[in-house]
């Protein structure tokens, strides 16, 4: 019997698939994201909105916080460790996580390295804009790749950017001779062995979700439909006029996220969105997909 | 000869890799997400994935009465949660279960991510070589009812139980490249379609 392996920690990115992962910041919020048919739940004392508004360094949570959120539930409890804080993210598995998001989200401890996630027995999340970034974190350990998105924004276009990078960086990769894969690698940034296995099988290794900015029904069956296997919801569902329905709603979305009845059935009566701010109109210090490489 | 054509349910978790296994297996497959879709069916698989998050939205365009229906005459294979979900014994009201199997199951009773494991387990059915079968998460099998076979155990605990035509497993064969388990149902599925079942309901 071995625990840890590879193989069981993108096992459990493999469950997350077709599900919504939702941010929530006391048990309260939890408790509605699960009845609401969240596949897991992101445990922070700040959403990105707030951290956006609040400033100053964001850390990792409280663990007492997080603690009480994994006795509330029974999904599994996510939570974030700031870039290349390895100590936070011993402190998060020590304390039984199911998941550490390596999150742009907080405030990077260093701006060189990331974790080396593969000294880890459990599974992490990274952030990506573009493929070669994607297989950096593979490379590291990963076990599964979102989007990074503009998070705390309600703004799409930044996580629609990042998909379609990606997607569209992999099917270049197929259709190219074996003899410019090594270029490829050295024009992406990216592990040689990573890149030719993309070449061969069309799709990244692990679970590819997104993540960043989505705020309503259609925003999840977009970020579906353009290849992502699941989502991520930060602020735009407790930053809503009605969290409860939003959240069913995106669950019912994400199911039937090619099904244009359900979607317009589930957008039907919701309140108001996340007010939301635009990701053009951020300067770059501001935004938080530029932290981490 | 027609090919046994295999539903996935397609709410929510590792429904894609399952019908990529059926079809590994000899089989056709479908991810059904609208009860109009059983029609066409010889068998469902319930994959693995979070039960709370398919007893949601069960009820939505696919009902749990539609699969009860459906699992009086075709076989239903459960993973991880989808056998959460056809077994019995779980008394939290975040979780409904169908009752097709008689075995008293604890959610993820063996811990959280840290301790989901792999571990070769021997198959009742193929014994030559062991099944690498990886527990994510996992459910435990408290007990079983008579009419329950096991089919497999893991330290002292069924892992792999049937029960007439239907089949559960608390790891995940889809996770793997071995399709001795999901052959396994074809051969019972196919046996329920051709009228000649050796396994009573």
């Amino acid at each position: 019997m071995k625990k840890g392996t590879y193989e069981v920690k993108v096992g459990l990115a493999e469950m997350l698939k077709g599900g919504v992962i939702m941010d929530v910041t006391n048990v309260e919020q939890a408790k509605i994201a699960e009845d609401a048919g969240a596949s897991s739940v992101m445990a922070l004392e700040r959403i990105p909105a707030d951290i956006r508004a609040f400033g100053g360094i964001a850390r990792m949570s409280n663990p007492e916080m997080i603690l009480k959120i994994k006795e509330a539930v029974s999904i599994p409890v996510m939570a974030k460790c700031r870039i290349g804080h390895f100590a936070e993210a011993q402190i998060l598995q020590e304390i039984g996580v199911d998941f550490i998001d390596e999150s742009e989200v907080l405030t990077p401890a260093d701006e060189e390295n990331h974790i080396w996630k593969k000294d880890f027995h459990v599974p992490f999340v990274c952030g990506c804009r573009n493929l070669g970034e994607a297989l950096r974190r593979i490379g590291e350990g990963a076990a599964m790749i979102r989007t990074k998105g503009e998070p705390g924004t309600g703004d799409i276009v930044e996580a629609v950017r990042h998909m379609r990078k990606v997607v569209g960086e992999i099917r270049r990769l197929t259709i190219l001779d074996q003899s410019e894969l090594m270029a490829e690698a050295k024009n992406l940034g990216a592990p040689f062995a990573l890149v030719e296995w993309i070449a061969k099988n069309g799709k990244l290794p692990v679970p590819n979700f997104a993540a960043g900015g989505i705020a309503t029904p259609a925003d999840a069956s977009l970020m579906m439909q353009l290849g992502a296997e699941a989502v991520f919801v930060g602020s735009g569902i407790f930053k809503s006029d009605d969290p409860k329905q939003r959240a069913e709603a995106i669950v019912k979305a994400v199911t039937h996220y090619s099904d244009p009845s359900v979607l317009a059935e589930v957008s039907k009566g919701l309140k108001d969105a996340m007010a939301g701010i635009s990701a053009a109109g951020l300067d770059d210090g501001e935004k938080m997909a530029k932290r981490g490489w | 000869m027609t090919k046994p054509r295999i539903g996935v349910l397609g709410i929510q978790g590792a429904y894609a890799r399952h019908a990529e296994m059926i079809v590994l297996a000899g089989g056709e497959s479908e991810i059904v997400k609208y009860r109009e879709q059983l029609d066409g069916l010889d068998g469902l698989i319930l994959p693995g994935g979070e039960s709370t998050t398919m007893t949601k939205v069960l009820g939505f365009r696919i009902t749990h009465d539609d699969i009860l229906d459906f699992a009086r005459h075709k076989p239903v294979f459960g993973t991880c949660a989808g056998l959460i979900l056809i077994a019995c014994g779980v008394t939290d009201p975040r979780v409904r279960q169908l009752g097709l199997i008689d075995a008293n199951i604890s959610r993820n009773a063996y811990g959280s991510q840290k301790d989901s494991f792999v571990s070769e387990i021997s198959l009742e059915f193929d014994r030559g070589v062991p099944f690498h079968a990886v527990f994510i998460r996992a459910p435990l099998i408290l007990s079983v009812g008579g009419s329950v076979t096991v089919l497999s155990v893991h330290e002292n605990a069924p892992v792999l139980i049937g029960s007439g035509m239907h089949l559960g497993a608390t790891f995940h064969p889809e996770l793997t490249h071995d399709t001795r388990i999901h052959r396994y149902f074809i051969q019972t599925v196919k046996e329920v379609k051709d009228g000649k079942t050796t396994r009573s309901q």
